[in-house]
């Protein structure tokens, strides 16, 4: 039961993944893609919390916080750089 | 009691991946920047969060004790999420994106 | 007596979350309790020249009224929104709404905005230099000023009063 729910639910993030994959490609704009980035990130969040419980690990916890700070981090600092053109003014 | 558990479990992850491929799919089909940049505050906040619970049931259940871990990255989430979708709509009103045929209102000269 | 404590922690409801988040980061045991109470006190005390004035709490309960309110709200907005994005989209009335801002602090103006892009279906888009009004994205709004009406008295009334400002 829940090995089926995992797995399920592990594709469907995984399309929600690929469809920003595609708004990363075809853009059209410079925003759009910092978008599909971040959008990207936090699926992958998600992906590596439903991975942990598959395996019954704890240890994917660290690298699911871990790819929240620096996800965030990285799409302020572009943001930025598309506003302003410079990120530490 | 096991199976119970294990129903909410599956019903949260289930809840957790519609909601995120939900907000993915208004990211590739909505017409302009906008109206996109909803998608990722939806896959942010019950996509993840979803996700998360269930995984909080899960090893509290295993453990056999309360863990609370998880929460912290929801938390994190829920401070940030906001803060990129603010830079973003910034980075797209300074390079005056074009809008959806019907918006009201205009956005700020940045 | 008051005057050290006010100089040993200046922010006391910000080491309480430091405290709170490192024990959550590593386990309840004494040891973390002890590491982490020493970190919630050097932190704030290190870092107090970046801090502005942060507004303390005068009502908390009210502030976990709030809390309970926006946790619904993002639940019951998010199905609305979802469904509005799998439906036809010639029929989304998308719009930039103003937002006249009443609160005075910067961190409740913060919280304020952080809770509109929360909420699916708005999101804030840029606050005036004076601080007094917020530019919204709604992704389908009706009447602009209901949206305004609505924001007012779900989100930024509470703040009000528990800041105070």
């Amino acid at each position: 039961m829940l090995e089926t729910a995992i797995s399920l639910a592990m594709g469907l993030f995984v399309l929600a993944w690929l469809l920003n994959l595609g708004r990363l490609i075809f853009g059209p704009s410079l925003p759009d893609r910092v978008l599909a980035l971040d959008t990207m990130y936090i699926n992958s969040i998600a992906l590596i919390v439903l991975y942990g419980i598959q395996q019954d690990s704890k240890l994917y916890f660290e690298a699911a916080m871990l790819i929240a700070l620096i996800g965030f981090v990285s799409t302020v600092a572009v943001a930025k750089y598309v506003t302003r053109g410079d990120i530490i003014e | 009691m096991d199976t119970l558990i294990e129903w909410l479990v599956s019903a949260f992850v289930m809840i957790g991946g519609v909601f995120a491929l939900v907000g993915s799919i208004g990211l590739a089909r909505l017409p302009d920047f906008y109206t996109r940049l909803h998608g990722p505050t939806k896959a942010t906040t019950l996509g993840v969060g979803g996700a998360i619970v269930a995984s909080l049931l899960f090893f509290s259940w295993q453990e056999r004790g309360l863990q609370l871990h998880e929460v912290l990255i929801t938390l994190f989430l829920f401070i940030t999420a906001p803060v990129s979708a603010h830079m973003l709509a910034k980075a797209a009103m300074h390079r005056d994106l074009k809008r959806m045929k019907g918006t009201r209102g205009e956005p700020w000269k940045q | 007596m008051s005057r050290l404590l006010d100089r040993v922690l200046p922010f006391p409801s910000l080491s309480l979350i430091l405290w709170l988040a490192w024990m959550l980061l590593s386990g309840f045991t004494a040891g973390h309790a002890l590491l982490g109470a020493v970190l919630a006190v050097l932190l704030p005390l290190t870092t107090r020249p970046f801090w502005p004035n942060v507004p303390r709490i005068r009502n908390l309960p009210r502030m976990f009224g709030f809390v309970v309110v926006v946790l619904y709200d993002i639940i019951v907005a998010n199905v609305s929104v979802a469904i509005k994005v799998l439906g036809p989209l010639k029929s989304l009335r998308p719009g930039f709404v103003e937002f006249p801002v009443e609160l005075d602090d910067d961190f409740a103006i913060a919280l304020l905005a952080s809770t509109i892009s929360l909420t699916p279906g708005t999101v804030s888009a840029d606050v005036s230099q004076d601080r007094q009004t917020l530019l919204i994205h709604a992704l389908d709004v009706d009447d602009p000023d209901a949206l305004v009406a609505e924001i007012k008295q779900r989100y930024e009334r509470p703040l009000k009063e528990i800041f105070e400002c």
